[in-house]
């Protein structure tokens, strides 16, 4: 393939190494360093895409992030990407990239015919068109607007990709490596602190790379070559290529994004992606530069038509012409340097200047040069469809209101500069409260908020002379404050040239009898008369304009847009921009993939597993594991073809009928320890603590001061002034700072020490009436008897040498010990429980049949305790001391908590002893009320009773207390079942507890 | 993402602490008689003041240690931080 486009020398890229692409489906080749977009162009090719509205054809308007228009789909190692730059892609080895937004092909679009029906969608169509019938938003409208607008696909597949984070800290972050950039961190690690250097672009150098200048003896090039060369060797500092600073957030954290592996085929193993950097800076710098403003006339968005600055580019970097027959527009000096570019490479531009008489070094160059230079004249409109073919052009008037002598001439681009916008956005971001400029029509940051200094063009500096001047001693004075260190650096000489004023102008008028469209926003397909309607409809707050017109609400966050839409706002208005004011710049500057975002948390890294010392044999033994917080826990262990009902049906049978053991280890244990413990417990907790003896345990219930219940648990005096707590899984962190708020803040005078103890403890409840016999086999030695060791009762016990906590508690309602041993001792203990159990009969049970277990017993666990319950609501009041004071106890004098009619849990059984009822359903009177039926309470927790062999369910209903007996309905609306039960005893087995104490 | 200096271990990032809610809050004392509005006020009435706050913070991920804020709730800036013991 020809690359008509491309000059015989010059550029930065490497013409040794050719490449070979796909653009929709054909070949093409460029060099290494070009970017996809540059390679294109080369190629001749300038239609990429269809734009987000009218679908009207789209080229490439850019050369970097600004860039509104060339979005691709992007095939990469089997990976579809959508929305990627082509300005920003750079180009690897059979890369191939598709057109978006457009069907069936970019050439011949099915949705440009909105182009033509554009009268129908002016500004706010959404709002006006889609509104009536109701119904059909869901249905017609909004499945249409979301296939037709829109721009990539993205891919339905698992993203492979790797991503990192990295958290940094610095002294300096220098957020661009354009001269400011570049002198203010040579300057500062020359004072020895430590300094982040990052660039967006894969080159160093920024304008330096484009512009035709001269730093001491060297071309600005060659300058910033060796200044990043040296700023490499020099161990304090960090320089990072194809990184974007994106966001500016509290107390100077800045985040970046750095495309390691997006510029090659695919993504070398072992190193990510993409990388997300946390950088927490003690100054930033912000050396972010500017960008071109755009000159707003008909048909501004043709193909064809594009920054000055960005021609420039493609010329100097990577030796393509954007046209052969170059029209350059412009109100300022800036595009004179592209004319003297394309005239020294052989091209005749003709400049159309809007000012009437400029007078300044370059434009003196620009006439000896012989280049053909038209005052006061405008482009009134880009005439041609899918590429620029000739432009109508213009005499203004000198009040910029009247056009004369309008003519067509030939040319193939028309290269656009309207000045330049300083790029704010971090320093906006960080809280600066930014001014408007009148001198160069911007705004500028003003007072820092946090710790930004913004530098060189950034700040409206235009000079390089200024810019390096200024950077080297900020750079200097900021490091100076850190390091206490100074080194002398002098500023080397500039050769520059000077420019002259810019012409305040950025809009053509329409001439007679034309309606051109003139788009301000290129990306959303936002036009000056989509602005005017707006206002004349009555909104006046930029902040409606803009969300009413969208505005500079595309991806491009209005980098080449915003200005433009301020002025005409403030042009409509009469007011002055500063009155206007601008819209919010927030963060990301440049869209981040959701990919580097999320990091390595995906999957089973999202949290941390937690697994207890016996999980290596439950997995052995068929275990299927549930979360369980943090936890993985055995739910049931499968034997055969059985299912969750059937096996932990099993396994509960079997701990009423002989022995199970359970893995308690995900309990949450908190070590007490201190002379004010049974004080402390006695505060906490709602029952009396004080008279607890040594070697007892007690079961308790802590509330919230707004008298909710938050926990329960047991706790176990081990000796005098030492105690074992016991929280549930969910809730054994809270439940820790919850005491060790109370002892730092509310009574410090307490001389008590509070530690998690979770993971030194490995757990197994052994439960069942052959249990005893379990444990007396276990423990030989030990008098395991109902009066050697009755129920609440603690003891220690030597496990075949190994030292344990034996604990008479009971979660089942059956007879039951907990033993507890070093964690690293716990599989060793599971293993002498199995293997001594087997004679009993003994077999593991999981949190299901725990469930079962407590469900049919009437023990409240989390369902119920699920942050709305007081104790009574669950028949623990009989646990309130009366006599004592406690966290939250003044709560439960209040009036709804007393009601006669409060809500209260109890057991619910279907009428047909077979239909199981879901969770969560609703209790009612009538099932067949009329809407909204009243609701007595809802079902907190429903089993299969292993006991009674029906299903059996605990609820929490109103006036619980008086509704034994009652028949009533519980109903499912999820599940569509309404089922007939009767409210029983929520003690469905075992009501008088005499099993625990057998 | 906000920089918390801890009395106790020094500069650290948002993540490693808890928020805890309203520094100047009082406890009424145990054992003592309350009134419905006093209680009530303790337990849910909270100023959310634009500006200057005093709250609380525990260095969950660090030395556990609860502690009190000063923090501008415009703007995030912290003015001081103190020991749970300290006074401003």
């Amino acid at each position: 393939m020809s690359q008509n486009f491309r000059l015989d020398k010059g550029g930065l890229i490497d013409r040794s190494k050719s490449i070979s692409f796909k653009f929709n489906g054909k070949n093409y080749s460029g060099y290494e360093g070009d970017t996809l977009a540059s390679a294109l162009i080369a190629n001749g090719v300038h239609l990429v895409g269809r734009s987000f509205k009218y679908h009207r054809p789209r080229g490439f308007f850019g050369a970097g992030v600004d860039e509104p228009y060339a979005m691709v789909q992007l095939i990469r190692d089997n990976e579809s990407i959508p929305n990627v730059r082509a300005t920003e892609q750079e180009l690897f080895e059979g890369l191939e990239a598709k057109s978006v937004n457009c069907w069936p092909n970019v050439d011949f679009d099915i949705g440009a015919i909105n182009n033509f029906l554009n009268r129908f969608f002016p500004a706010g169509f959404y709002y006006k068109t889609f509104m009536w019938p109701r119904s059909f938003w869901y249905k017609v409208y909004e499945p249409i607007i979301r296939k037709a607008a829109g721009f990539g696909v993205v891919s339905a597949n698992h993203d492979q990709e790797r991503y990192e984070h990295k958290y940094e800290y610095c002294d300096l972050l220098v957020t661009g490596s354009g001269p400011s950039g570049l002198a203010s961190a040579y300057a500062a690690a020359q004072n020895g602190a430590r300094v982040i250097l990052a660039e967006d672009k894969s080159r160093f150098g920024g304008s330096l790379l484009t512009s035709e200048v001269s730093i001491g003896n060297q071309s600005g090039h060659e300058w910033a070559e060796n200044i990043i060369s040296e700023l490499k060797s020099m161990p304090n500092v960090t320089v990072k290529n194809r990184s974007q600073v994106f966001g500016y957030y509290d107390h100077n954290m800045l985040v970046m994004s750095e495309r390691i592996s997006d510029h090659l085929p695919k993504t070398n193993k072992y190193t990510p992606k993409q990388r997300l950097w946390y950088i927490r800076a003690k100054e930033v710098l912000i050396s972010s530069g500017s960008i071109e403003r755009p000159l707003v006339f008909g048909n501004n968005d043709t193909p064809g038509v594009m920054l000055s600055s960005a021609a420039k580019e493609y010329l100097k970097i990577f030796g393509v012409l954007v046209g052969k027959k170059p029209l350059i527009f412009t109100n300022n000096d800036s595009g004179y340097e592209t004319a003297i570019e394309f005239k020294k490479n052989g091209i005749d531009p003709i400049v159309l200047d809007t000012r009437k008489d400029p007078s300044s070094e370059i434009v003196n160059e620009a006439k000896s040069l012989n280049i053909d230079i038209k005052f006061s004249y405008v482009v009134v409109a880009a005439k041609g469809y899918k590429k620029v073919k000739s432009a109508d052009i213009a005499k203004i008037s000198e009040d910029k209101k009247q056009l004369s002598q309008i003519e067509n001439i030939n040319c193939d681009c028309i290269c656009v500069s309207g000045f330049w916008t300083p790029t704010i956005h971090l320093a906006s971001q960080s809280g600066n409260k930014t001014k408007f400029n009148e001198e160069i029509d911007a705004f500028i940051p003003g007072q820092s908020k946090q710790n930004e200094t913004v530098l060189g063009s950034a700040k409206g500096i235009f000079t390089l002379e200024e810019t390096l001047k200024t950077s080297f001693e900020k750079g200097s004075e900021l490091s100076k404050k850190i390091t206490n260190k100074e080194s002398n650096i002098s500023v080397p000489s500039v050769v520059e040239k000077k420019h002259t004023n810019h012409d305040k102008f950025w809009c053509v008028p329409l001439p007679e009898g034309k309606n051109y469209k003139r788009f301000l926003d290129f990306q959303n397909d936002v036009s000056v008369s989509d602005v005017e309607l707006a206002l004349r409809e009555g909104y006046r707050s930029i902040e409606h304009v803009k969300r009413y017109t969208t505005l500079g609400m595309a991806t491009d966050q209005g980098k080449t847009s915003n200005l433009n839409g301020l002025q005409l706002v403030s042009d409509v208005e009469n007011k002055v921009v500063p009155q206007v004011g601008h819209t919010t710049f927030r963060p990301p500057y440049t869209p981040v993939s959701i990919g580097a975002i999320v990091g390595r948390e995906i999957g089973k890294h999202s949290k941390p597993t937690r697994k207890s010392p016996m999980h290596e044999w439950h997995e052995k033994n068929n275990a299927v594991f549930v979360d369980a917080g943090v936890w993985l826990r055995p739910r049931y262990y499968k034997q055969g073809n059985e299912n969750l009902f059937e096996g932990s049906k099993r396994e509960a049978k079997n701990v009423r009928q002989n022995v199970g053991v359970c893995d308690v280890t995900t309990l949450g244990k908190i070590d007490i320890k201190g002379p004010d413990a049974a004080e402390l417990l006695n505060r906490v907790y709602t029952n009396a603590w004080l008279k607890l003896p040594v070697g007892k345990a007690r079961y308790g219930v802590m509330l919230r001061e707004d008298g909710i219940v938050m926990d329960d648990g047991t706790t176990t005096r081990i000796s005098e002034n030492h105690y074992h707590m016991t929280t549930t899984t969910a809730q054994a962190a809270n439940v820790l700072s919850h005491l060790e708020y109370y002892l730092q803040l509310v009574w410090p005078e307490l001389n008590v020490n509070v530690v998690s103890s979770t993971e030194q403890w490995a757990g197994a409840a052994i439960a069942g009436p052959k249990s005893r016999d379990v444990l007396q086999k276990l423990f030989p030695d030990l008098d395991v008897s109902n009066e050697g060791l009755p129920f609440m009762g603690y003891v220690e016990g030597n496990l075949f040498g190994v030292n344990a906590k034996i604990f008479r508690i009971s979660f089942s309602g059956e007879l039951a010990y907990e033993v507890n041993v070093e964690s690293d001792n716990g599989n060793f203990m599971w293993e002498k429980i199995m293997e001594i159990g087997k004679e009993f009969n003994i077999q593991p049970y999981g949190t299901e049949a725990l469930s079962t277990l407590r469900i049919e017993m009437g023990h409240v666990a989390g369902s119920e305790l699920d942050g709305r319950t007081i104790p009574y609501d669950n028949s623990l009041e009989g646990l309130v001391s009366k006599k004592k004071d406690f966290i939250g106890k003044r709560s439960l004098s209040k009036s709804a908590y007393v009601a006669p009619d409060r809500q209260k849990v109890v057991g619910v059984v279907p009428l047909d002893k077979k239909t199981s009822i879901p969770e969560g359903s609703y209790i009612v009177k009538d099932a067949k009320a009329k809407l909204p039926n009243p609701k007595l309470g809802h079902v907190s927790a429903s089993c299969w009773s292993v006991e009674h062999d029906n299903p059996f369910s605990l609820a929490i209903i109103k006036d619980g207390k008086n509704m034994i007996g009652q028949k009533l309905f519980a109903m499912s609306p999820l599940k569509n079942k309404t089922i007939p039960v009767e409210i029983v005893s929520s003690h469905y087995v075992d009501p008088k507890g005499e099993r625990v104490r057998s | 993402m906000l920089h918390i200096k801890c009395p106790h271990c020094g500069l650290r990032s948002q993540n490693e602490f808890s928020y805890g809610g309203d520094a100047t809050v009082k406890r009424p004392e145990l054992n003592k008689e309350v009134s419905d509005q006093d209680w009530d006020n303790f337990v849910y009435l909270r100023k959310s003041p634009r500006g200057k706050h005093l709250e609380l913070w525990q260095h969950i991920s660090g030395c556990r240690q609860w502690f009190k804020v000063e923090r501008d709730t415009l703007t995030h800036e912290i003015f001081r931080t103190l020991k749970a013991n300290e006074e401003i």
